[in-house]
């Protein structure tokens, strides 16, 4: 058998399974908490109190919106294509759920004297894991608007492609430098790197700007939420979806924000690490975590502040300036750890 | 020979000015500044009015539901009948049906009172015409403006519903705000 990337399997099947439905179960718990501060915070930014009607100060707010959206009608519009109209939003769930195996929240430990490592998977490729699966998760948006047959979707669904793949490349040139300095691609190997010397902020902050920024796009927030476009489109490639679709569309959004913050996070914000603070192993998730959720506040204050950008803007955005600061990025950084 | 589209033409902004090692600068110090500006509005609090609980207060010259009055000391109706009221509605949403006193059964102070008065709200547009035309000030418009029903036969306010003191009051804007 070729092996073509060493994956870390090194732990029983049944902790992987453990593994998969605990780490699974507490960030789709917090999907309906981002969801939940997205429109809190966005009240308050405005001069407004957001949702604080359902139950305790609108806490219940998105077990009502799930519960509303659930027992709607599944609409399929005529000219849609149905079985691809379905898979659509099964894509862009999945792609976002894969993605988070990907996170380390903590290194390996020993629970009962079983070695457990506190991550989905740490496979050797890690960084090219998550690219792989951030550029599947534009069939989602692709197929979605394609399969409903609408004008609307249709342009949504374009600009999704033109989008994605624009700032997808800006990406990964973005963590080259980052890849480069810590001279691996798994994710808890980087953030080892990153508890001997300084964050990756620090010496790659260029990269890790365009990472955040080509971060929105990736994950369609404002200011670049083209492919959904209120103003413009209806609603972009989500047009014709309603109910439990929708739900899953949404839901895999927010998915995705979490998992790109939690990405952010790993990279460039030192992982589990504190500085000069050396806590004991249970606190690591916490720390991920909390981490996570500043960057995703950090999505939702951008999101309050920043208007859509024009799409030409957009993407002379993308190619005049991320690509080639990007490149230049990559290849000071390069230059730097060849010759130190 | 171009199309010449005149000075009509709006050019369009493609990147920053200030070429691009300022223009950078600036996209990014505007965008920080952006971003304080949103986090000041948060510090701020918040302007807005809880409504159920929490009604806007209204001017004193607000032109909400109307009122019927009666005279405080004889308890008798100001209103005497005479339409005026129903003539002067440019909507047309008055209804009155005036009838004559009779020293057994008096109920306004002049010679004849209304039978019946109904205005039907779904109709009228609240611009206190009838208010104006009044010679006795029997009718004046109020403060209540949470005016909806389900049906629209429960917006046609009869004369005793008119009589009555509104159950909640509208809170009233006093003079210095």
């Amino acid at each position: 058998m070729i092996v073509f990337a060493e994956v870390g399997y090194y732990e029983p099947w049944w902790i992987q399974l453990l593994k998969a439905l605990v780490i699974f179960a507490v960030v789709f718990q917090l999907v309906p908490v981002v969801l939940l501060a997205e429109r809190k915070l966005l009240g308050r930014f405005q001069h407004r109190y957001g949702p604080n009607r359902v139950g305790p100060y609108g806490a219940l707010q998105p077990m009502a919106d799930i519960g509303k959206l659930l027992f709607k009608q599944q609409f399929r519009p005529a000219g849609s294509i149905g079985w691809m109209f379905a898979l659509a939003p099964a894509i862009s769930m999945f792609t976002a759920v894969a993605a988070l195996a990907l996170v380390p929240f903590s290194d390996t430990v020993d629970i009962f004297g079983t070695q457990v490592g506190l991550y989905g998977i740490d496979p050797s490729i890690g960084v090219l894991y998550a690219f792989a699966f951030g550029g599947l998760a534009f069939y989602g948006l692709v197929l979605g608007g394609w399969a409903s047959g609408g004008k609307y979707a249709f342009l949504g669904s374009m600009r999704a492609a033109a989008q994605l793949i624009s700032y997808e490349i800006a990406q990964g040139l973005a963590l080259v430098g980052v890849v480069m300095m810590a001279g691996t691609l798994s994710l808890t190997e980087i953030v080892h790197y990153q508890e001997d010397n300084l964050w990756m902020v620090v010496p790659q902050f260029v990269g890790f700007v365009i990472f955040l920024v080509a971060g929105f796009a990736e994950t369609n927030r404002p200011p670049f939420d083209l492919p959904e476009a209120d103003a413009e489109l209806v609603q972009g490639y989500i047009t014709e979806y309603g109910g439990g679709r929708f739900a899953a569309y949404f839901a895999a959004e927010y998915l995705e924000i979490i998992v790109v913050s939690a990405l952010t996070t790993t990279l460039f914000l030192g992982g589990w690490n504190i500085p000069f603070v050396d806590p004991p192993t249970w606190v690591d998730p916490i720390v991920v975590l909390v981490k996570t959720l500043l960057l995703v506040f950090f999505f939702i204050w951008v999101r309050a502040t920043l208007p859509r950008l024009r799409y030409d803007q957009l993407m002379a955005l993308g190619w005049k300036v991320f690509l080639p600061v990007a490149t230049l990025n990559a290849l000071v950084t390069a230059i730097l750890v060849v010759a130190i | 020979m171009p199309y010449d589209p005149g000075p009509d033409v709006v050019e369009v902004v493609r990147a920053p000015k200030g070429g691009p090692v300022r223009g950078t600068y600036r996209a990014f110090g505007e965008t920080l500044r952006g971003m304080k500006t949103v986090m000041a509005r948060w510090a701020e609090g918040t302007h807005t009015y809880q409504y159920p609980e929490e009604k806007t207060p209204v001017y004193p010259r607000f032109r909400g539901r109307h009122k019927l009055h009666r005279f405080e000391d004889s308890g008798l109706e100001k209103c005497v009948g005479c339409s005026l009221c129903a003539a002067a509605c440019p909507a047309d949403c008055i209804r009155v049906v005036a009838a004559e006193n009779t020293p057994e059964n008096r109920v306004s102070a002049g010679e004849r009172y209304a039978a019946v008065y109904e205005i039907n709200l779904s109709r009228c547009i609240f611009c206190g015409y009838c208010e104006v035309a009044c010679p006795f000030d029997a009718i004046t418009m109020g403060h209540d403006y949470e005016l909806s029903d389900y049906n629209r036969s429960d917006l046609i306010f009869t004369k005793e519903m008119l009589l009555a003191e509104p159950l909640e009051r509208t809170p009233l804007r006093s003079m210095g705000e």
